[in-house]
């Protein structure tokens, strides 16, 4: 086991950043997501890591080793990580157990030594049994649990998880998260999780690395990435944040704070050092707003969209302070709104995010 | 600093430069000695070559021919490929797979044997015209001693070439296109003249190019077909030049072979300026179009498709067959006359003929095995390094394919003259010259099928063995090799068929001793005995199907397009 420090590191293609001055320290045994849209750079962050690429700048330590830097790297074959990739990548000529083995055959490990661990690798991903089929004859599950258990056989420091569930239907997502849980409290490897499903990155990860065009936009826990974006680019990409324009009224008093919304005053969450200043936003999600009725305060806008989601309707709504930022929420059945409707709704919290300085 | 930073890439630096080294000595350096022949042969600036090649007019007659030749062969295999094309892929005729097997089998056997069965099937001589009692009488002129007859044959050899690409081509028309037009109104053949055949200009116009540079560069037929006519076209003349004049005029043949090359690649200039003009890329990909429903018209242009195939293919390796059977020139053949002799004697009595086949068998064995082991790593760094200058690379090992072989034969012959460098060792006028010829040209064909193949493997089952420990030596032993075997290995087959009848390189490279089967068959032909040559023909035409089928057994591992003739 080893952690992984990856300082600075930008890697460029022709005359387009991939990666941009990007820093994470991935500590002993940690789950790291690394979540963004494609295009992202999450992939070639993956590769810079198992050396597939190299970096332009900055460098890279798995454990206290320097593996990358821009006058060199060191190979793959030699860095010791295990991957699991998206598509598997099983080798369609061996069996389970000779795609299992296989590491351990290139690094000349006796025979017996090597039936034995091959067993021990089988039976910790549930595939006793299984040694002498061939990958095709295998369901996308079982052929992601061999792919586990021939990164786990050769004991890496550190697992690259490339996308490992894009490929598998929503059924056996659900069984694959459990399966990778359990596999990282089982071994207490490191592992860096690519996914651009936050759902997954929320469920598994003990951090989460947002990445944007190339750059880190925020590294934190999942329910602090949730409740506390650093700023625009996370707060609308995890789960679907409003950002709405806002006025800050007083300084911040224990992490709170006075903001007016669309003409409405608002208490949000807030750092503890914020202080009135202009061009800010905040941040809201679907359940902090609710329909207000008419005697109450609250912001009025003309309905755009009512989606019936079974049991709740999802209704957008264009304020009319400012038409261009669309609020949505899920009202529950029965559903009084239609689309172009008059409605008011009410912002109950929100957070305020940080200034781009902060 | 770790000390392991940029360990382990020896490995990949020296297939980089085995392989680098190889293609040099193959394709570059050939191709660099013919043209310091012409510009300074000996060593010293001069345009003596040039001049005096320029100011030859047998020079311009053949150039001529060449061009009339190449001209309306390929004219005639354009107009039967692409009909054959657009018959067998648009309509709903029925056994396509077995008639594309037998439209496509010309090109798989060698342009001399193709010739010499056509001059079979129609001389004085014909065994089946006697049959019929329709043969000319003895020592009359076979019509096919013509410049029409060259262009008939190279039709029907290359034809198949044109069939090959536009039907590949046809093949990738999205069905949209087709049932847009016919919904608004269009029928069958104006929807063939409106979209189809302007969508496949690109196709047409590459297959075009292609068989005018092999009716060019072709040998066989002119060989058979246009020196007892006495019209000689660019190959032939340099033949006729070398056989006559021997190494003393090898600077007047590198001037011709340059001139043919430079043909070959107008030929190819010609094609790269066409398809510039208009943008004609197909943007969508779907299923193909649902096949033209002939109706009443299926019976009859099934009849005529495999009439054709009668004419072309059975008619001819027909009349090779009984040439083969027949005692002796101008014999009638029946029951009382047929004989196995022809063929017990190239076989066993022959000292020459077995020498031929034992020959032949090892280079083209030799020229296959080679042609795998090297492809399988050139085309790793051609599929998947990314390096820019790997374009080059490809594009060198294509060269001696894509010009005409006597331009390599002379190349060859220039460069092995004197002894090899340093070591002294002479491969002039024994067997090695022509191994070497056959390794630089026929290694693309290895290697085609096998780039084709590393892009269906997906890559991440290399990154894969990477990450468990796996040097470049070991996941090419354990990982790639197994992988794409099949694709190299076809690839090996159809070098292993080509050169097994090979003559345009040999008939300039071979000595006695070092004869090939093409060879033989060639001085069999001009000795006037035909039957000895038909009885050789019938012999690798027979190993040619064996072949084909055995390439068909492994034709489930195999990218689509590896094996021509499997539909």
């Amino acid at each position: 086991m080893a952690g992984l420090t990856i300082n600075d590191v930008t890697k460029t293609f022709g005359d387009f950043d991939a990666v941009k001055d990007v820093s994470i320290d991935v500590r002993d045994g940690e789950f790291l997501a690394v979540l963004g849209p494609s295009g992202c750079g999450k992939t070639t962050l993956l590769r810079l890591v198992a050396g597939f690429e190299n970096v332009t700048s900055g460098d890279i330590r798995i454990g206290n080793e320097v593996v990358s830097t821009a006058e060199g790297c060191v190979p793959p074959e030699k860095r010791r990580v295990g991957i699991v990739f998206q598509n598997y990548a099983l080798w369609p000529h061996m069996t389970v157990a000779e795609n299992i083995g296989y590491s351990l055959k290139v690094a000349k490990v006796d025979a017996e030594t090597r039936k034995r661990r091959v067993e021990d690798a089988m039976a910790l991903v549930d595939l006793t049994g299984f040694g002498d089929r061939r990958p095709a004859n295998l369901s996308g599950g079982q052929r992601q649990r061999v792919a586990l258990a021939r990164c786990l056989v050769a004991a890496p420091s550190l697992v690259l998880f490339d996308e490992p569930l894009a490929n598998l239907d929503v059924h056996l997502r659900a069984a694959m998260e459990d399966e990778f849980a359990a596999f990282h409290k089982r071994t207490g490897t490191t592992i860096v999780y690519i996914t651009h499903d936050q759902a997954e990155a929320m469920a598994l990860a003990d951090r989460i690395a947002v990445m944007d065009n190339g750059r880190l936009a925020q590294l934190a826990a999942p329910r602090d990435l949730y409740r506390e974006p650093a700023n625009e680019m996370v707060a609308s990409f995890i789960s679907e944040g409003i950002v709405i324009p806002a006025q800050v009224l007083s300084p911040a008093e224990g992490g709170h704070i006075k903001v007016s919304v669309l003409g409405q005053e608002v208490v949000v969450r807030c750092r503890p050092d914020e202080a009135p200043r202009a061009g800010a936003k905040i941040c809201c999600r679907a359940p902090e707003i609710s329909a207000a009725t008419s005697s109450e305060p609250g912001i009025d806008g003309t309905v755009r969209r009512a989606v019936y989601k079974g049991g709740v309707a999802r209704i957008e709504l264009a304020p009319d302070a400012d038409p261009s930022v669309l609020l949505h929420f899920e009202q529950p059945d029965p559903n009084p709104f239609e689309a172009g409707a008059r409605a008011r709704v009410r912002i109950a919290s929100g957070w305020l995010i940080p200034g781009a300085a902060a | 600093m770790s000390v392991r930073l940029n360990q382990g890439r020896g490995q990949e630096w020296a297939m980089t430069v085995v392989v680098a080294a190889l293609i040099v000595l193959l394709s570059i350096l050939p191709m660099l000695r013919l043209i310091q022949e012409i510009f300074a042969p000996g060593g010293t600036l001069s345009t003596a070559a040039i001049s005096s090649g320029l100011t030859n007019t047998t020079t311009w007659v053949a150039t001529g021919n060449t061009l009339v030749v190449g001209f309306f062969g390929t004219a005639l295999a354009v107009i039967l490929g692409t009909s054959v094309a657009l018959l067998v892929t648009l309509t709903d005729v029925r056994g396509r797979s077995a008639f594309v097997l037998c439209y496509v089998m010309p090109l798989m056997i060698a342009p001399q044997v193709t010739a010499l069965a056509w001059l079979q099937l129609f001389g004085p001589a014909s065994p089946l015209l006697k049959m019929l009692g329709i043969a000319p009488p003895l020592g009359s002129r076979n019509p096919l001693y013509s410049p029409e007859g060259i262009i008939l044959l190279l039709g029907v050899q290359y034809g198949p070439l044109v069939f090959l690409l536009v039907r590949a081509g046809l093949r990738k028309l999205p069905r949209e296109l087709v049932e847009a037009a016919r919904a608004s109104g269009a029928g069958w053949f104006t929807v063939l003249r409106t979209i189809v055949l302007p969508l496949m200009t690109p196709s047409v116009v590459a297959a075009a190019a292609l068989a005018f540079v092999s009716c060019v560069g072709n040998f066989g037929i002119p060989a058979f077909l246009g020196i007892p006519a006495n019209y000689l076209v660019l190959p032939t003349l340099i033949y006729q030049r070398l056989a006559g004049g021997g190494p003393a005029v090898l600077g007047d043949a590198a001037f011709l072979s340059v001139l043919i090359g430079l043909i070959a690649m107008a030929g190819i200039l010609a094609q790269e300026m066409m398809s510039r003009r208009r943008d004609y890329r197909i943007s969508s990909t779907s299923l193909a179009a649902e096949p033209y429903e002939l109706g009443k018209w299926r019976v009859p242009v099934q009849v005529m498709m495999w009439c054709l195939i009668v004419l072309i293919l059975i008619l001819p390796l027909f009349g090779l067959l009984l040439s083969s059977l027949v005692p002796g020139y101008g014999i009638p053949l029946n029951a009382a006359t047929a004989t196995l002799d022809n063929y017990r004697f190239v076989l066993f009595e022959y000292g020459a003929a077995r020498r031929a086949f034992l020959n032949s068998f090892v280079l083209s064995f030799s020229a296959a095995a080679f042609a795998v082991l090297v492809a399988i790593p050139v085309a790793y760094l051609v599929a998947w390094s990314g390096k820019k200058w790997v374009k080059y690379l490809n594009l060198a090992v294509e060269l001696p394919y894509a010009l005409p072989g006597v331009v390599l034969a002379i190349a060859s012959l220039l460069m092995f003259l004197k002894p090899i460098p340093f070591t002294g060792v002479q491969i002039y006028n024994t067997v090695w010259i022509i191994l070497y010829a056959y390794l630089a040209r026929f290694l693309v064909l290895a290697l085609r099928p096998t780039i084709a193949g590393y892009h269906q493997i997906d890559r991440a089952l290399e990154e894969a063995a990477r990450v468990a420990g796996a040097s470049l030596f070991t996941r090419m032993r354990t990982i790639i090799f197994p992988l794409v075997a099949p694709a190299a290995l076809a690839g090996g087959l159809l070098i292993f068929m080509t050169a097994l009848s090979e003559l345009t390189v040999s008939a300039l490279l071979w000595s006695s001793g070092s004869e090939t089967i093409g060879v033989l068959m060639f001085s069999f032909e001009q000795g006037g005995d035909s039957n000895y040559a038909s009885a050789i023909s019938a012999i690798t035409v027979t190993i040619t199907f064996v072949l084909m089928l055995l390439a068909n057994q492994l034709a489930a591992h195999l990218p689509s397009g590896v094996l021509p003739w499997r539909d």
